[in-house]
């Protein structure tokens, strides 16, 4: 087991280097820079312009500034957003809360839904149940998350006025940001209904983020399933006098969960891929909308630092669904 | 859990009323949904209007625009005098102003002299201790040159202050209303100093303005409260909210669901449903901006007057007003927009006739036309919401004419400074006035210093006959004679032709039906010390 630990965990270095290689060379690719971004009509002095091109580094050589950096990321700094002057570090801290709460609250929405989903759909193969959900499922998973917030919105916010249009919660409240979770903040916060307005708000933003991987869930839960419910183990069980419910439940899900456990690991990157737009489109505080705004500013640190931050996080939730696998499936661990 | 929970919450409704009374009943809360977030709490270092807007309600400069206008009116400086010859300004300060605290800092004595040097030295000098504090680039400071104008800054006593210029500038005043020449304390600069957290004066902002801050949730919202010791006319509303959305239609939704009383920034396509919308009402006013097609005056053949005049006359401007602004522009035919003073009402714009531009374009010899490049922006700006939709109805007049027009265009910020390098034929570009001034439009856009390669101006313009006049204009201080020749100005540029002037935007604010009180500023700011709600 500790081999296979020590390999999982060597092949993260390459990652690690080809993670910050690739996100320094694209954003490097994008033209323009931090300085010309901000100047706007009014353009700046050439004098002015060296100065300040010198006080970022943006006149070293690309290798030297690629260097520079993975020494300074080495030494566990990431350096200081160019727009705010505040360090990386401390801006993810403030913002990665939001985003966890939103992605763990799409999760559980898409495993609570997907999952029972797919094993009726399994159950009533070639059903018009079943193709009616793998038709919607197909759709869910290809539905840009753009156009389906908006949409939502449209419905829910502003003509049926059910749930709040975005933000994290009522403008009106006033919650101190104790742990970031706005769910645990409101709850213990002075003020009455904090939290029923924290819960509404993240209605919406959880649908349209958990839409994606609801669907691909189902879809896996399905396959697995049938794949389970043709083996002999299942007959047996059948032919021992078993419930129905008893033997898709217990015998067959089971069995079914390996892959799709696979699965659910996969989706904590296309979460965060997702959140990014989830969030611009709810004006959810998170790292997502963080990036993008990084993005149109030029803010290379930040850019660098929290494309760096995330592929950790991912490869760390990769990392630790390749042990469970192992621990699981011993098969794996030679 | 939740009988702990409705206990405390119980208990604390109930102290809360007890203690409050009718006054938490009656407080007023105004919610305005804004497009951005702000890079921090100091104008000084920032250039956006967004990073404007959130620190207005918290500081106060010298002098302030009055609301709804560019004249200026007294700030923290009650009066000033100047010399006769216009090189030394007195101010004489408000000795009411109190300052706002935050939860580490409580100030010990009111605004003073030493606030007004601390806040232009932490600009201007490098030996400033706040100099190189939060990136230390000051790009409004050295935009309106001040490093150039200034000589010195002086205290005369507690309440009065010296400023000595090196030539005379009319527009100074002015510049000392923009938002970067914010006065900052310097007690809580010298408390933060000697605690080793200098930078926190600019996330954590302590002023003299109408609202404090109470809290900053990074990207989501920014709360203030209505500042108690504030020494001008007391805000209406109790607690001003900034919601900050990014996306129009999101911002929009909040404000029908009553989310937000003002939004900021609609989508030109929803303007008829805002106006149909009984709960709600639409201000506009037309903005402090330009957007033209600048030709590159030191570049064949647009060194030629004929060529210039010609292509004025080829465009159909109407058309593309229409096609592009929609209703949220107004036809410019002088390079200043009709709000601002010294506006010249008699400058008659070119026509649109094809046929004397073609035969204008004989006499300048290109009877056949020419071959030539046309640059648009690859972004919406204030001034023109879709450059490279005007640039194809301009292509398709001038190839009536025999002008064959290639389009180009650049990622932003590179299309800037290309066009500032002069490698353009014809430009599409524009300009939003920063304090209200004339000279702030034709010496950027239309000087000599400015046309310089690498220099703001992207028509390169650079006459003599103009230039004499908008240098005299800016030396003397009486307003009726600089509105004389910045008239003159203005009948000059219209001969010359250095731009095909396109429009002047109309600016759009969506609010509530019971929001009252709102004043738009040309400059494009937005302001709540005298908002109600009904």
């Amino acid at each position: 087991m500790l081999r296979f630990l020590l390999r999982r965990v060597t092949l993260i270095i390459p990652t690690f280097i080809g993670v910050t290689l690739a996100s320094f060379l694209l954003i490097h690719a994008v033209p323009g820079d931090p300085i010309e971004v901000r100047v706007g009509e009014h353009g700046i002095a050439p004098e002015r312009l060296a100065i300040l091109r010198h006080e970022f580094g943006l006149d070293q050589p690309l290798w030297k500034q690629f260097a520079d950096y993975e020494v300074q990321v080495a030494s566990g700094h990431l350096g200081a957003s160019t727009v705010t002057h505040q360090p990386v570090w401390d801006e993810f801290l403030t913002l990665f809360p939001a985003t966890v709460e939103l992605s763990v609250c799409a999760l559980i929405f898409a495993l609570v839904i997907g999952l029972p989903l797919g094993v009726i759909a399994a159950v009533k193969r070639g059903t018009a149940f079943d193709y009616g959900l793998m038709g919607v499922s197909v759709t869910g998973a290809s539905m840009p998350i753009f156009w389906w917030g908006l949409m939502m919105i449209l419905v829910f916010s502003v003509s049926l006025g059910w749930t709040p249009v975005a933000g994290r919660i009522g403008d009106a409240f006033f919650v101190e940001p104790w742990s970031g979770f706005m769910l645990i903040d409101s709850w213990f916060s002075d003020d009455d209904g904090a939290f029923a307005s924290a819960v509404s708000h993240l209605i919406l933003p959880t649908i349209v983020l958990g839409t994606i991987p609801l669907a691909t869930i189902a879809r896996m839960t399905r396959s697995a399933m049938l794949e389970v419910l043709g083996d002999d183990f299942i007959r047996t069980a059948r032919a021992k006098g078993l419930s129905p419910l008893r033997v898709v439940i217990v015998h067959a899900l089971r069995n079914a969960l390996i892959p799709v456990v696979t699965v659910i690991g996969l989706q904590v990157g296309a979460l965060l891929g997702g959140a990014i737009l989830t969030e611009t489109i709810f004006a959810w505080p998170g790292v997502g909308h963080w990036l993008i705004e990084a993005i149109q500013r030029r803010d290379y640190p930040v850019l660098q630092g929290g494309t760096l931050l995330i592929a950790v996080l991912v490869m760390a939730v990769n990392l630790g669904v390749d042990v469970t696998y192992g621990f699981l499936n011993p098969r794996i661990r030679k | 859990m939740s009988k702990f929970r409705s206990a405390l919450l119980g208990a604390v409704a109930l102290a809360g009323f007890a203690i409050a009374g009718q006054a938490t009943a009656q407080a007023k809360t105004l919610v305005y949904c804004s497009e951005g977030a702000p890079e921090n709490f100091n104008p000084m270092i920032n250039t956006t209007g967004t990073t404007f807007d959130a620190n207005k309600p918290i500081y106060d400069r010298l002098i302030n625009f009055k609301p709804g206008s560019t004249e200026v009116e007294p700030g923290l400086a009650e009066k000033w005098d100047v010399s006769a010859d216009g090189l030394t300004f007195v101010f004489h300060l408000r000795h009411n102003a109190k300052w706002q605290s935050t939860k580490t800092y409580k100030p010990t004595h009111g605004f003073n002299a030493d606030d007004v040097i601390f806040s232009f030295e932490r600009q201007w000098k490098d030996a400033n201790p706040y100099h190189k504090v939060s990136g230390g680039a000051y790009d409004y400071f050295n935009d309106m040159s001040m490093p150039d104008l200034l000589v010195s800054i002086d205290k005369i006593d507690d309440y009065t202050v010296k400023f000595v210029l090196k030539k005379p500038q009319a527009p100074f005043l002015a510049n000392l209303a923009m938002d970067f020449a914010a006065i900052q304390s310097k007690e809580y600069a010298d408390t933060l100093l000697k605690t080793g957290k200098p930078e926190l004066i600019d996330q954590e902002p302590v002023g003299t303005g109408p609202f404090e801050l109470v809290q900053y949730v990074r990207d989501a919202t920014i709360r203030y409260r209505a500042f108690p010791g504030y020494w001008g006319a007391k805000p209406k509303i109790d607690t001003l909210v900034f919601s900050i959305n990014k996306d129009a239609a999101v911002r929009l939704a909040k404000l029908r669901a009553n989310e937000c009383q003002i939004s900021v920034f609609p989508a030109p396509a929803d303007l008829p449903s805002i106006k149909a919308d009984k709960t709600l009402q639409l201000l506009s006013q037309p903005g402090l901006n330009i957007g033209y097609l600048a030709f590159n005056n030191q570049k064949p053949p647009f060194t030629n007057i004929k060529v210039r005049q010609a292509i004025n006359m080829a465009i159909d401007k109407k058309a593309i007003l229409d096609a592009v602004y929609q209703g949220a522009g107004v036809p410019a035919k002088n390079l200043i927009p009709p709000s601002l003073w010294s506006y010249n009402t008699k400058v008659e714009d070119y026509k649109y006739d094809p046929a004397a531009a073609k035969k204008l374009l004989a006499e300048a010899g290109f009877p056949d036309g020419f071959e030539t490049d046309l640059w648009a922006m690859p972004v919406q700006r204030p001034y023109n919401p879709d450059a490279k939709r005007i640039g194809e109805l301009m292509q398709s007049d001038l190839a009536k004419v025999g002008i064959k027009a290639k389009i180009v265009s650049y990622e932003w910020g590179e299309y800037r400074k290309r066009v500032q390098n002069g490698e353009a034929g014809m430009a599409e570009l524009g300009w939003t006035g920063d304090n209200g001034d004339p000279d702030n439009f034709f010496v950027p856009l239309a000087g000599c210093a400015a046309s310089r390669i690498g220099g703001g101006s992207a028509s390169k313009f650079c006459n003599p006959e103009f230039e004499a006049l908008i240098q005299k204009a800016a030396e003397i201080t009486n307003q009726s004679e600089r509105a004389k020749l910045y008239e003159q100005a203005q009948v000059v540029m219209h001969r010359e032709a250095p731009f095909f002037l396109i429009a002047h935007s109309v600016v759009y604010l969506p609010m509530r039906a019971n929001v009252t009180g709102y004043k738009m500023s040309p400059l494009g700011a937005h302001e709540f010390t005298t908002v109600d709600l009904k």
